[in-house]
């Protein structure tokens, strides 16, 4: 995969016909959609937001372009502790993830069997209803008079969580531990999806070849089966970090007040407090901040391909 | 397929293109993705286009933009309502006072139910009332303050007293003078809300609740609080508790109930503040006792008899949701007729039979006798004396105050 001058020896080029003019331009005709929509739902908002973050005004006076650029300061140093709290759940929920649904991913791939397509759709159920409606059902199997709570309380795991404080006294709704599972379910099939187009790729003969090579099932899953489902594990990861960090419905439904994460400051900046250039502002920092994430991770993580 | 200029691609690359075509699907690489995302950000950095995008100054026109009036030539209205607004009959599907409207005047009543949230749906109209066009809206319905702050934005027109004869003679009086609209000349109640206390009684586990003081002190009720993330609601009821008139307060008398507040979310008192979905806490009991909306008390204890309201000593807030007709609307005649039929007791009792919130019309309780004799006689939608009497309004606050008192709810909530 890594050498490209195994390659075998170039076919020769048919001399006969020159390529026409007009396919040149095909590639380009068939990029126009695409590019068309990325400027105008993409690029173009992108510019107005950057632009707004660097003005200054009220509703009543206007916005003017005074270039600012204190506003981002002021954000950051106000509302670093909603920034860090969204990374840390975020990146919870991804772990949860990750330890869900690779279990589950595999075990599609490859156990399955004619019962693949029924998880398939069980995995992708949830997804029939809206975003709303999953987070709030959470409300309901939550409840502090529950069984899960119920449950949770008689076998003690809520002391311990509650030391660690992941959750406050004897419930589980309205603390840190609720926002992260709640993240953790929305975003559970962004995860499994990559993950198993990934591992249903890999040739079950390659098992086969490690196992006559004596290799132990778990080696055999470290050395061969892991490294090869990496893609999948990168952009799994990366589909489910990056809404999770910038999502707020978990953090207001489940949540309380000191759960609150970076998007429930962006939405009251924009809806309630109107201070658009805050809301411009802290949508750049978020943006800045998982760009670099994701960039040092995607290094780190030595995979070239990303599906 | 052919392939592409494929003398001038080095070995290495065409191997690579080889590669990929034979795993049947162009691979999304590390390397041309964080080449695509640079791309993207030297775009972005055209600094110059920036510059270029400022949002204009509201234009301060008192009375508002009107368009020309198409009411007589078109024969209807655009009515956009917040969900669940608006009486149905047994099929769910026909709005019987708007059908009667329409048999009686010949004007259609377009209605959409598209209205969530004030500040989500300010949000959704702000753009085009900014750039002064038409939101393709006749009628909108909106809480107080976002009215107020439309009208001090110059965004809604200006009514004609002529085609509102009903309305300016059976407005309620508690209603006809608020200081955001003295006399009524920009906007007209549709409804009256009441934020009283709600509790759930089994939750509440023996415990009594009669004032906010109890809700925030009650160690027993520790984490079983709700308040409302709508600001004027959970500050206007802690300042009637403190002995202080939400009508007439000071910068400091609003700083000494966020750190009233404030004290009982750092001790765990309050467990969140909500916006309409408290309904779901307080059913659930995870909520023992919430500050809530009157209308949807009686929805809720209609379903469950663990739940009630009471209503505090020192008094509750009455808001207001109001008609008002953005600038540009092009049936504009045609609106204040509907606003005004909304003002003639029987349409307005069969409304208040349906939806469970005050109606502002004087006049209606024999209409409604003769169709819910119950319904006459709920404080909740027809204000006895008693009930009047204790009845306060959450004064209006200039922008620069909104924005600052605001700032300091957003900080108390978890920002």
């Amino acid at each position: 995969m890594s050498t490209l001058t195994e390659a075998p020896p170039l076919a020769p080029v048919p001399e006969k016909k020159p390529p026409r003019k007009r396919g040149r331009l095909v590639p380009y005709w068939l990029l126009l959609p695409g590019i068309l929509w990325l400027v105008v739902f993409f690029a173009l908002p992108m510019v107005y937001q950057a632009s707004t973050s660097v003005q200054t005004g009220s509703l009543e006076e206007g916005y003017k372009v005074t270039w600012h650029f204190a506003t981002y300061w002021d954000a950051l140093s106000e509302y670093w502790p909603q920034f860090l709290r969204s990374l840390l759940y975020a990146g919870a929920a991804t772990i949860l993830c990750l330890v869900l649904g690779y279990p589950l991913a595999y075990l599609i791939a490859f156990r399955a069997g004619r019962w693949r397509n029924l998880i398939m759709i069980l995995v992708i159920a949830p997804f029939f209803t809206s975003f709303l409606i999953r987070t709030l059902a959470w409300k309901t199997i939550l409840a502090d008079s529950g069984p899960v709570v119920g449950a949770l309380n008689t076998l003690h795991v809520l002391d311990v969580t509650s030391w660690l404080g992941w959750t406050s006294g004897d419930r589980v709704l309205a603390t840190p531990l609720a926002v992260v599972c709640g993240l953790t379910y929305n975003f559970l099939p962004f995860m499994i999806l990559p993950l198993y187009t990934s591992l249903e790729r890999i040739d079950v003969r390659l098992h086969e070849a490690a196992g006559d090579l004596y290799a132990r099932p778990i080696t055999t899953f470290r050395r061969v089966t892991f490294p090869l489902s990496m893609p999948g594990v990168v952009s799994g990861t990366l589909l489910t970090f990056i809404p999770a960090a910038g999502d707020y419905v978990n953090a207001d439904l489940l949540g309380s007040t000191d759960t609150r994460m970076v998007g429930n400051v962006i939405q009251t900046q924009f809806l309630r407090i109107l201070d658009y250039p805050t809301a411009a502002a802290l949508s750049f920092i978020l943006m800045a901040a998982i760009l670099a994430m994701v960039t040092v991770y995607i290094r780190k993580s030595g995979t070239e391909d990303l599906v | 397929m052919e392939q592409y200029e494929p003398d001038r691609l080095s070995s290495a690359q065409v191997a690579a293109m080889r590669r990929s075509l034979r795993n049947g699907r162009a691979s999304l690489t590390r390397r041309s993705m964080l080449r695509a995302s640079a791309g993207g950000a030297l775009a972005v950095g055209g600094m110059g286009a920036l510059s270029a995008c400022g949002i204009p100054a509201a234009g301060n026109t008192k009375g508002g933009v009107s368009a020309e009036d198409h009411s007589a030539e078109e024969k209807t209205v655009n009515f956009s309502n917040w969900t669940e607004y608006m009486d149905l009959d047994e099929s769910e599907k026909h709005h019987p006072t708007l059908d009667q409207f329409k048999k009686r005047t010949g004007i259609t009543v377009k209605y959409t139910e598209d209205i969530n949230d004030n500040v989500e749906f300010f949000g959704k109209i702000k753009p085009q009332l900014a750039a002064g066009q038409d939101t393709g809206r006749d009628i909108i319905v909106l809480t107080d303050w976002l009215a107020a702050r439309l009208i001090r934005l110059g965004w809604v027109q200006k009514l004609d007293a002529s085609n509102l004869p009903h309305a300016y003679a059976n407005l309620s009086a508690q209603f006809r003078d608020p200081d955001w609209d003295p006399g009524r000349a920009y906007s007209y109640v549709f409804q009256g809300i009441s934020t009283v206390i709600a509790y759930n009684k089994k939750a509440l586990d023996g415990e009594e609740v009669k004032s906010i003081s109890d809700m925030l002190d009650n160690p027993k009720l520790k984490g079983k609080i709700g308040f409302l993330s709508e600001m004027r609601d959970s500050i206007g009821m802690t300042l009637l508790d403190m002995g202080k008139d939400p009508a007439n307060f000071t910068a400091d008398d609003y700083d000494a109930a966020v750190a009233r507040i404030q004290k009982a979310v750092d001790g765990g008192q309050i467990r969140r503040f909500t916006g309409n979905d408290y309904t779901s806490d307080l059913s659930s009991g995870d909520f023992a006792a919430c500050i809530a909306w009157a209308g949807d008390v009686v929805q809720l204890k209609a379903d469950s008899p663990d739940i009630d309201f009471v209503i505090p000593d020192s008094g509750y807030l009455t808001s207001t949701d109001n008609f008002l007709i953005p600038n540009k609307a092009r049936h504009k005649t045609n609106a204040e007729r509907l606003i005004d039929y909304y003002y003639e007791p029987k349409p307005a009792a069969e409304l208040a039979a349906y939806i469970n919130y005050v109606t502002p019309v004087d006049g209606v309780k024999p209409e409604l006798e003769k169709i819910d004799p119950d319904a006459a006689n709920n404080p909740l939608i027809i204000p006895d004396q008693a009930m009047a009497a204790k009845s306060h309004a959450f004064r209006s606050l200039s922008s620069k105050e909104e924005t600052a008192f605001e700032e300091k709810f957003a900080k108390l909530t978890g920002a």
